[in-house]
Parts: structure tokens; C-alpha cells; sequence
């Protein structure tokens, strides 16, 4: 009896000590995936905004928690990768403060909300941010990417004084988590002693401008940054000294990495939602609209040509006709003649309203790109007395929110020149280059397929991009990590696993 | 001292357990011990659920059996494609059984039996790489069934009886692999169900063919479980009318599925030599549906399309002594998945079961059976190819199936002890 019990209990401590299933070959074992030529013991990553895991247009906890370079860091660690630190925000509202006042341009998240309908629209997350950048994190971290940043600022002294950011000379996120007020995000990055890097900078060099439908300056021709503008996009020269001198870093102690180039931006939804021919009229509206612009159709624009003030091209181009059915509104544009002044005077002898309105107006073609915030603009009227001055139709629609043909020549001039120096000096340096202008165009134009769906450009549909239509969400973010991690495995002989992106979220839905 | 604990909390833990499907074959010790062969052995009461018919040829006029398992259950899950691992916590389930017959005349018998041939539990770590499919699940079903055997003949009698049958399930799960609150959390739903019960049935027969072959068949009738105003219970849901997961009650059905089991025992000398054949009619059970009374919730439809699954069972009895019945078996357990339908809830392959046991007699009533069951798994590589992300997103994003796979490691270890009382 007493036997029986002890036999009974050697048996089911056998059972207790056996029970673990094991693999033949684990994923956990040492030598299951392979590093290659790599060591990613420790892991840095720079760049801009999309390193940082920007999303929703600010920064927030979660997202970062999702940002490539750290789910790249979650799988760099089945072939020996270390910790990986970000200066993690303190919520998931989203936004900074300075010295607990809310900063400019930081605000709260944007989450997808719902009418009563269940029709869904973006909208600022209720709530109020709690991070503050006077409260300095400890840092140097492991992702130095700093929001906002250019190619050229991760270089320069001083980016991170606290003090130079109401000055414009200084950037927040940076200031946040700077070892000190002169130091710059490529000595503090460097300071870790990476053996491995990636680098994605360049993106606001020509974003900065684009965002913004191209009111800043083209610097092309002129490599001293300390005229430019935060608008403006950068000189090729410009860019190759300070990325160069970024991989001279990097690359000092023997570090491998990956370059990341810059994607067009046609790829991303802030510049493809909005039609550019989206004014629906019936025939009598765009008649009575017509008539309203006979007069300058008919008689100023010839006359101006007459005088010599533009040319026959330029009027043809600044002819306003709408038709039944949906139009393309009339812009201003900076590139052409302003002739404001001169309508003011004889012979025309324009009131200055009109003659401003008239300035540089024209109707937007195919060739024009208008971003997405102009979605709340388009077909509204601003003054709520005058029904007739709707915007796209009788107002013009500001140049702010148009990226012109012209304009955008500039910007994929300069990505041109910018991916070219980029993968140069991968190619001279032994290190990955990351075409993410092509993956992101390929996602554009035919979705790219994953486990349970297909992730496009489209805005909210797609699954690609956050609600701002330039950051990504988890799942872009995945991708992106998927994207670099292939050419990590090509470069280096590496078999780091790569992520299933359908098991990361998309945009969050949340009503206030 | 540990260990001496690990025994407590394995009997006193009440979950049910893992197995093919969700049979749980470990209906008698003696039974188990020789490959869970029993429909045509005559051996003890154990045969109230194996096959009743015998009831009438044991030779007590009273004969129990009591007895329970110790199912220590364990499934690995690695996907080499993307790193992800996972491990069930281990559990312990004591499925158990209590018989009892009594001989009213030479050819009439009586019995009752009380046995959980039913249940699973699994418990992940939640929001692990399959959450959406399961996070954990408890299934249980206790059986109680009365039973008359009736000797027609010197060689062969008949048997059967009503089922009746009672159960409650607990089954927790991610909405979908990617829904999150605003915080992050993941959206999941528990569902939950107690005291469900309902009505089957079991017919039996057996024939001594001769002195020493004896041939018995057996037939349990499928019972259906079906959950009605169970509670459903939705957690870190998006406040969005987007996402409508109110709590509310659902419908569900789970096929406790029939099975027919034929063979038979072979005496020689001290040995006993036994084979039982199972077909279990596991294509009953054709989806996991769940019907929730908020018609705004859509309802959950997860393909399971099992094959019925055949059983293949050899087992041995050696008399040794006076005192000691030594015993040993095998089986092969086929798995009712079929391949795209592996599911995580339910993460099984064939199986190859290896069986000892022995029975000490403690004077000339009381026999103490133990027995000990190993089950052998390969790995094996499966998926489950019908998860649809469903609601939760916004209006337009694709939904398609999605693919839940990657490798699976089980292993299951099953010590029991039992006693036997014959009057």
C-alpha cells in the first residue's frame, strides 16, 4: 500500500519534471536564426519623425512602443541584440508641454471618431498632455531619432538647448533627452558605441517644404544652412556634408548599418486624398461663377500680356472656366506673376481686394497636388455673411495648401538628388541601403499583400498610415521593419525573423 | 514537500482536461492501464461505461470502482517565421470516474456511472501570438449514466442505458489580432456558460464466444451542449459606435460527438489480450458558432470541420501474483483536425499513447489499480487558415482570412489511481 502511494508519486514526479514540450529546434536556441556578418549588441537608430514613431500627428507612448527601429529591436534579439531604450513619452493622450504650457504644433493625438451615422472623421483626442520637455530624460537612448529634425540639425551643436526652442534654433523632443544643451544627436547617438545603426534622415529636408504646399524657399545652389528657413528644402551639398559626416560617425568604431532613402511623396495620403478636381457645380453655378470671372479672363489677362507684365503661356495657364459637374478650384500660386500692384493701376485701377484676390489666381490642373488639411477648407464659406464666397470657387484656395506642379518638381528634384548621395555612400561604406521610396510606391500603387488583407496608401483604409496621412500606424510601421530587416538578412548574411504586419493595429478608434 | 503539494492541488483542482478533440479517454484505471482497451473485457465495473452488456457476467454481486487522473498536459507553439513562441501554463486535470454495479439475478445487472469523458482546458498567456484565436478555454462535461445488462444467452447479453449529460464552458479570447483600446489593450471577449445539460443514450452488446474470446460493440449517442443566455462579456472595448461590444448573452452549440467502439479479449493461461477499435463522429462538429443577442454585435462563426477520427487500441493483462495484476497497452489516437483547421483552443495531432498500470490487491474486496498513461506527439506543423478580422475596423479595410500557424509541441503525462470494492 504505502509502496503503491510512493510508486504513484515517482510517477507523477516524472511526469512534473518531463512534462515541458521542447522542439527538436527552437526558435530560442542559440544559432536558430543567424546574425551573419552583423552585431547588433547594440542597436541606434536616427532619423526624423517616422523613427521616432510619430503617429496621429504628435508623439505618444504606444506608438512609440511600435516604431520600427523598435520592433526591429524585438527581433534583432533572437540573434543576440541587447536592450533597446526610447525616450518614452509619459501617456498615450499625446502632445508636449514646455514648462507646463502645451508646445505649438505637439498637440493631443488624433483618433478616428464616429457620428451618430457611423460615419468615421479624425479628431484631437480629449485630454491634455503630460510630458514635459523641461523634465529631461536621461538620455542618450538607443532611438536618437528626433521628430522635426533635418538631415543637417542631428549635426549641430546646440539642437537640443532647451533655451533655443522658443527661438526656433532648438528642438523640443531633442532638448528633451540631450546630454547637454550643446550637444548634438550624432555625438550622443555615438556615445552608445553602436555595433549596428540605421539611419532614415532626410525626409524633412523636402517633407518641411511639401507639407506645407511649398511656401518655403528652394535652397538648391546654397549650402549654408544657417540662412535657410524650417520651410525650405535643403541643398544637395548641404545634405551630403551632414549625412556624410553622420556615417564618418557612425561607421568610426567599425559599426555596421542600413541607410534608409526618402520616399516620394506621392506616396503618402496627406498628398493623395484630397482630389484635385473636387468642386461639384450644377450648370447655373459655374455660369454665374464664369460671369464673375469674365472680366479678367476677357480683358485683364489679355491686357497684361499686353503690357508685358506675363506672358501668353502664363495666361493661358491663369484662365478660370468651370463647367457642370466637378471642378478644380482656383488656387493661389506663388509661382506666377503677382499682379496685384499692378491692377491696382491704371488702367485697370482695381480695388485692392480684388486685385489681391486676382494676385496669382488660377485654376489647379491634374498636375496639382492638394494636401489634406485642405479637406476642411475646400467648399466652405469663411464669412458667414457672404454666401458667395465659398473657397475653391470664388476665394481662392490658399497656397499653403496646394503643392503645384512647379513645387513638387522641386521636391522630387531634391529626393532625387538626396536618395542618390544616400545610397552612395552605402555603397561606399559597405552598408544596407533601404529603398523605401520604392516599397512605399509599391504600397501606393498596388497594396502590399499581408497575412488576412492588403495595406495601401489609402487614407484610414488602408491601414498603412495614421490619421495625419504622413506617420504610419503599428502595421506600416511593421512593414517598415519588415522592409529593413530584408535588407539586413541580403547585406549581412543575416536570418533575422521579419514580423506578421496583420497582427499589428491600424488607426484607433475612439470617441470623445 | 513540493511535490506532496503538486498532489493536493491535482486533486482537488476540478477543471477538466485536454485531449483528442475534447475526448478525455481515461474512463477506469484498469481500463486506461492496458491501452483503454475495455469492451470486451470482463474485468470490473469499469465496464458501466465500457460496455455495459458485461455488467451481467461479473461475478460480484456488488462491484465499484472509483478513480481519478492527474492530466498533466503542456503544449508548445513556435513560429519560425516570425520568432514568436508560446507555452501553455500547465494545468493539471483530474478527470474522474465512479461505477457501480450490482448482479439483481443470473442474468439481469444493474448499474450507474458517473465519468467525464469530455473537456479541455488550455490557457495561454493572454494576447499570445494566437489571442485571437484563444486565450484560454475550460470545457467541461460530467456524464451520469444508469445502465441495465441483460444476459439473453449463456454467450451473449445486451446493455444500455440513458445518458444524462452536464457541462459549463469559460472560453476567453481576443476579438481580433489587432483591436486595442485607447491605451493599447487588446478587445476581448470571455464567454461563459454553466450547468448546461441534456440527453443521450448507450446501447451495448457482448458475446462469449468461447472459453476464451470474448467480442463486445458499444455505441454512445452524440449529445449537444447548447448554451443558451450564457453570459458574453466584452473587455478594453474602443468607445466607438464602431465597435458595439456590449455586454450581452449569447447562444452556442458544442457536439459532445457519438462514438462506436468494437472489439475484443483474448485469454491465455494468465494473460489477457485485448483490442478495442474507437470511431469517434467528430464530424459533428463543424464550427464553433456563437450567436450574441445584440444584434449589433456580429456573430462569431469559427470553422472547425473535424473528420471523424478512428482509434486503434492494444492492451495486455498479466496476472502475476496473487496479489499483482501487472498491465500494459498502447494506442494510436488519430486526430479529427484537418489541416488548415488547427486551432490553438483545441492543438492536436495524432497521438502515440503508451499505457501501464497494475492492481494490488489489499485482502478479498479491496484492489488498489494505478495506471500511467504517456502521450506521444510529433511536432507538427499546422495552421488555421479561416480566421476572419471581422468587425472592429473601419468601413473598408479588407477582411480576409487570415492564417494562424506555426509549429506545435504537446506532450501529456497521465498518472491515476483508483480502488476497486467487490462484494
Amino acid at each position: 500500500m504505502k509502496n503503491t502511494i510512493k510508486f504513484m508519486i515517482g510517477l507523477l514526479a516524472i511526469g512534473l519534471v518531463s512534462c515541458e514540450p521542447e522542439f527538436e529546434n527552437a526558435v530560442t536556441d542559440e544559432g536558430f536564426y543567424d546574425a551573419g556578418d552583423a552585431d547588433f549588441s547594440t542597436y541606434v537608430s536616427l532619423g526624423a519623425s517616422i523613427s521616432a514613431g510619430t503617429a496621429d500627428g504628435t508623439i505618444y507612448r504606444s506608438a512609440q512602443e511600435n516604431s520600427y527601429p523598435n520592433i526591429m529591436a524585438q527581433q534583432f534579439g533572437f540573434v543576440g541584440g541587447g536592450d533597446f531604450t526610447q525616450p518614452l513619452t509619459s501617456d498615450n493622450v499625446g502632445g508636449l508641454l514646455l514648462n507646463g504650457e502645451p508646445l505649438p504644433g505637439y498637440g493631443t493625438r488624433l483618433v478616428l471618431s464616429a457620428d451618430e451615422n457611423g460615419n468615421p472623421f479624425p479628431a484631437p483626442l480629449a485630454g491634455t498632455p503630460t510630458t514635459d520637455v523641461a523634465t529631461s530624460e536621461a538620455g542618450p537612448f538607443n532611438n536618437m531619432a528626433v521628430d522635426g529634425s533635418k538631415s543637417f540639425n542631428l549635426v549641430t551643436p546646440g539642437y537640443g538647448d532647451i533655451a533655443g526652442i522658443a527661438g526656433g534654433t532648438a528642438n523640443p523632443w531633442y532638448a528633451r533627452f540631450a546630454t547637454s544643451a550643446s550637444s548634438t544627436v550624432i555625438d550622443d547617438a555615438v556615445s552608445l558605441n553602436p555595433t549596428f545603426f540605421s539611419l532614415w534622415t532626410g525626409n524633412n529636408d523636402v517633407y518641411s517644404y511639401a507639407s506645407q504646399g511649398g511656401i518655403g524657399v528652394d535652397q538648391l545652389g546654397n549650402s549654408d544652412i544657417s540662412t535657410y528657413g524650417y520651410r525650405d528644402i535643403t541643398d544637395p551639398n548641404a545634405f551630403a556634408a551632414a549625412y556624410g559626416a553622420q556615417v564618418d560617425a557612425l561607421t568610426a568604431n567599425g559599426a555596421k548599418g542600413v541607410l534608409v532613402n526618402i520616399p516620394d511623396v506621392t506616396s503618402l495620403p496627406y498628398f493623395t486624398t484630397v482630389p484635385a478636381q473636387s468642386i461639384p457645380l450644377d450648370a447655373a453655378t459655374a455660369g454665374a461663377v464664369n460671369d464673375l470671372f469674365a472680366q479678367y479672363n476677357d480683358q485683364i489677362l489679355p491686357l497684361l500680356v499686353q503690357f508685358g507684365v506675363i506672358t501668353q503661356e502664363e495666361a493661358d495657364s491663369r484662365v478660370v472656366n468651370f463647367v457642370e459637374g466637378i471642378n478644380y478650384p482656383i488656387i493661389t500660386d506663388d509661382d506666377l506673376t503677382d499682379v496685384s500692384q499692378v491692377l491696382q493701376g491704371p488702367p485697370g485701377n482695381l480695388p485692392e481686394d480684388l486685385a489681391n484676390l486676382l494676385g496669382q489666381l488660377r485654376q489647379a490642373t491634374s498636375d496639382d497636388i492638394i494636401i489634406l488639411p485642405a479637406s476642411s477648407v475646400l467648399g466652405t464659406t469663411p464669412d458667414p455673411s457672404n454666401p458667395l464666397g465659398v473657397v475653391g470657387v470664388s476665394i481662392p484656395l490658399q497656397d499653403v495648401f496646394v503643392l503645384t506642379s512647379t513645387e513638387k518638381a522641386r521636391v522630387d528634384t531634391a529626393t532625387q538628388s538626396f536618395n542618390a548621395i544616400i545610397e552612395g555612400l552605402a555603397a561606399a561604406n559597405d552598408l544596407g541601403y533601404v529603398d523605401s521610396k520604392a516599397a512605399l510606391a509599391q504600397v501606393a500603387s498596388t497594396g502590399h499583400v499581408f497575412n488576412g488583407g492588403v495595406m495601401t496608401n489609402a487614407y484610414v483604409t488602408g491601414g498603412g498610415f495614421s490619421l495625419d496621412g504622413v506617420h504610419l500606424t503599428p502595421r506600416g510601421y511593421a512593414f517598415c521593419a519588415n522592409m529593413i530587416i530584408d535588407v539586413i538578412n541580403t547585406t549581412y548574411n543575416a536570418s533575422v525573423p521579419k514580423v506578421d504586419i496583420g497582427t499589428y493595429g491600424t488607426v484607433t478608434l475612439h470617441n470623445n | 514537500m513540493k511535490k506532496v503539494l503538486l498532489l493536493t492541488v491535482l486533486f482537488l483542482a476540478t477543471a477538466v482536461t485536454y485531449a483528442g478533440g475534447y475526448r478525455v479517454s481515461l474512463q477506469g484505471n484498469k481500463a486506461l492501464a492496458m491501452g483503454h482497451t475495455g469492451v470486451a473485457v470482463i474485468n470490473s465495473s469499469e465496464l458501466v461505461f465500457f460496455n455495459p452488456a458485461g455488467l451481467v457476467y461479473l461475478e460480484n454481486k456488488l462491484s465499484v470502482s472509483v478513480g481519478a487522473h492527474g492530466v498533466l498536459a503542456d503544449v508548445s507553439y513556435q513560429n519560425s517565421a516570425t520568432g514568436e513562441t508560446a507555452m501553455t501554463e500547465a494545468g493539471v486535470g483530474t478527470p474522474f470516474y465512479a461505477y457501480i454495479s450490482y448482479q439483481a439475478n443470473d442474468w439481469l445487472a444493474f448499474g450507474l456511472g458517473i465519468y467525464t469523458p469530455y473537456g479541455s482546458t488550455v490557457e495561454y498567456e493572454d494576447d499570445w501570438a494566437g489571442s485571437h484565436l484563444v486565450n484560454n478555454i475550460a470545457l467541461q462535461a460530467i456524464f451520469v449514466q444508469p445502465s441495465v445488462s441483460i444476459k439473453l444467452s449463456d454467450k451473449f447479453s445486451v446493455g444500455g442505458g440513458p445518458i444524462y449529460a452536464t457541462g459549463g464552458v469559460n472560453f476567453n479570447k481576443n476579438l481580433n489580432r489587432t483591436l486595442v483600446d485607447l491605451d493599447g489593450n487588446r478587445s476581448e471577449v470571455t464567454l461563459e456558460q454553466t450547468g448546461i445539460s441534456n440527453w443521450g443514450w448507450t446501447a451495448s452488446a457482448m458475446l462469449k464466444a468461447s472459453e476464451n474470446l470474448t467480442v463486445g460493440a458499444n455505441y454512445r449517442s452524440e449529445i449537444i451542449l447548447s448554451a443558451e443566455d450564457g453570459d458574453a462579456t466584452f473587455e478594453n472595448v474602443p468607445n466607438s459606435p464602431l465597435t458595439p461590444f456590449a455586454d450581452t448573452t449569447f447562444n452556442a452549440d458544442l457536439p459532445l460527438p457519438a462514438e462506436l467502439t468494437m472489439g475484443l479479449s483474448y485469454k491465455h493461461n494468465d494473460f489477457l489480450f485485448a483490442f478495442d477499435y474507437n470511431m469517434t463522429y467528430w464530424s459533428a462538429y463543424e464550427s464553433l458558432s456563437v450567436d450574441f443577442a445584440d444584434e449589433l454585435i456580429t456573430d462569431t462563426n469559427l470553422l472547425r470541420n473535424y473528420k471523424d477520427a478512428s482509434t486503434y487500441r492494444f492492451g495486455v493483462q498479466y496476472e502475476a501474483s496473487e496479489s499483482f495484476t501487472l498491465r500494459g497497452g498502447y494506442y494510436f489516437d488519430e486526430s479529427p483536425v484537418q489541416p488548415g483547421y488547427f486551432a490553438p483552443e483545441t492543438p492536436r495531432n495524432d497521438s502515440n499513447g503508451y499505457t501501464a498500470g497494475l492492481t494490488f490487491k489489499v485482502g478479498d474486496r479491496l484492489e488498489i489499480d494505478a495506471s500511467f498513461l504517456y502521450l506521444q506527439f510529433n511536432e507538427v506543423d499546422a495552421s488555421y487558415d479561416y480566421f476572419v478580422e471581422g468587425s472592429g475596423g473601419p468601413a473598408g479595410l479588407i477582411n480576409q482570412y487570415s492564417s494562424f500557424r506555426g509549429t506545435y509541441k504537446s506532450s501529456v503525462f497521465v498518472p491515476g489511481l483508483g480502488i476497486t470494492y467487490k462484494l
